[in-house]
């Protein structure tokens, strides 16, 4: 029986040399809760993946982690641009990214759609001027 | 394929390695410089080659559970990037040949991809067809 977990992160954006920490954290939070290493490298790659969205495009974020005996969830909810159309930002490929983005090894475009790749539910609502929020749910079982 | 023999037959230089380094199983070949195709297409157990020299080529090889990384075409790591390999135990090795020509070797000494193409039959048809 997986305890339940709680707890949130803080993403700051722009600092590409702490970008990562939050997700890498989780992880061995989850491997500490015993959880199947499997379920752990999908919830570890949708969160990493949500984070470095943070920190590439908004000024900031907070990262919620919700951990029931049968589902992890994550909430990463930003203060930022927001995403105009978020069916375009969905396919694979598609990207708005930065030279300093690509020169960090990011902005390819398989961000969102990884994220939805390695989650049972996925929900993404965004306000342009505003900001975004991802939500994602892996079950453990 | 043992991290040992990579290290031979690409000549390596060590960056980080904690004690039994040499001898993790390496599973898989995976070979980009995209941090996003890595976490899109790796498996567990699998060396990552990449010409990426940063702390994310590190953070992304924790979360998608890369064996080691090596890095190609002579690039060296900074200390910080050396410092998170060591603190992630995730073996950091740098070898002179070009990502090609590393890909190349291991390959031919048998380390599978860890995204194979498999053409379906369908794709086979339309090659035909074009000639």
């Amino acid at each position: 029986m997986v305890e339940p977990f709680l707890q949130s992160f803080v993403i700051e954006g722009s600092n590409f040399y702490d970008a990562g920490k939050a997700s890498t954290e989780i992880k061995l939070i989850l491997k500490q809760l015993g959880i199947d290493s499997t379920v752990i490298r999908r919830v570890a790659i949708a969160t990493y993946e949500a984070e470095m969205n943070v920190v590439m495009y908004a000024q900031h974020g907070i990262l919620i982690v919700e951990v029931t005996p049968r589902t992890i969830r994550i909430v990463v909810n930003d203060l930022g641009p927001g995403i105009p159309d978020i069916e375009l930002a969905l396919k694979e490929g598609y990207s708005t990214a930065t030279e300093k983005m690509r020169e960090m090894g990011f902005g390819a475009g398989m961000g969102l759609p990884n994220i939805r790749k390695n989650s049972d539910e996925f929900r993404i609502e965004s306000t342009v001027g505003k900001g975004t929020t991802v939500e994602f749910t892996v079950y453990i079982n | 394929m043992l991290l040992s023999e990579i290290i031979d037959l690409l000549t390596c230089e060590v960056f980080a390695a904690d004690e039994g380094a040499s001898d993790v199983e390496i599973e898989y070949g995976c070979a980009a410089d995209l941090m996003s195709d890595v976490l899109a297409f790796s498996r567990t157990g699998a060396v990552l080659l990449t010409g990426l020299v940063n702390v994310q080529t590190i953070q992304t090889a924790f979360v998608a559970e890369i064996r080691a990384i090596v890095f190609v075409r002579g690039k060296k790591p900074d200390p910080g990037v050396i410092a998170l390999a060591k603190e992630k135990k995730i073996p950091l090795v740098g070898t002179p040949y070009s990502m090609y020509e590393s890909c190349g070797i291991l390959y031919m000494k048998g380390l599978r991809s860890t995204m194979e193409y498999a053409p379906t039959m369908n794709s086979r048809d339309q090659t035909g067809e074009n000639g």
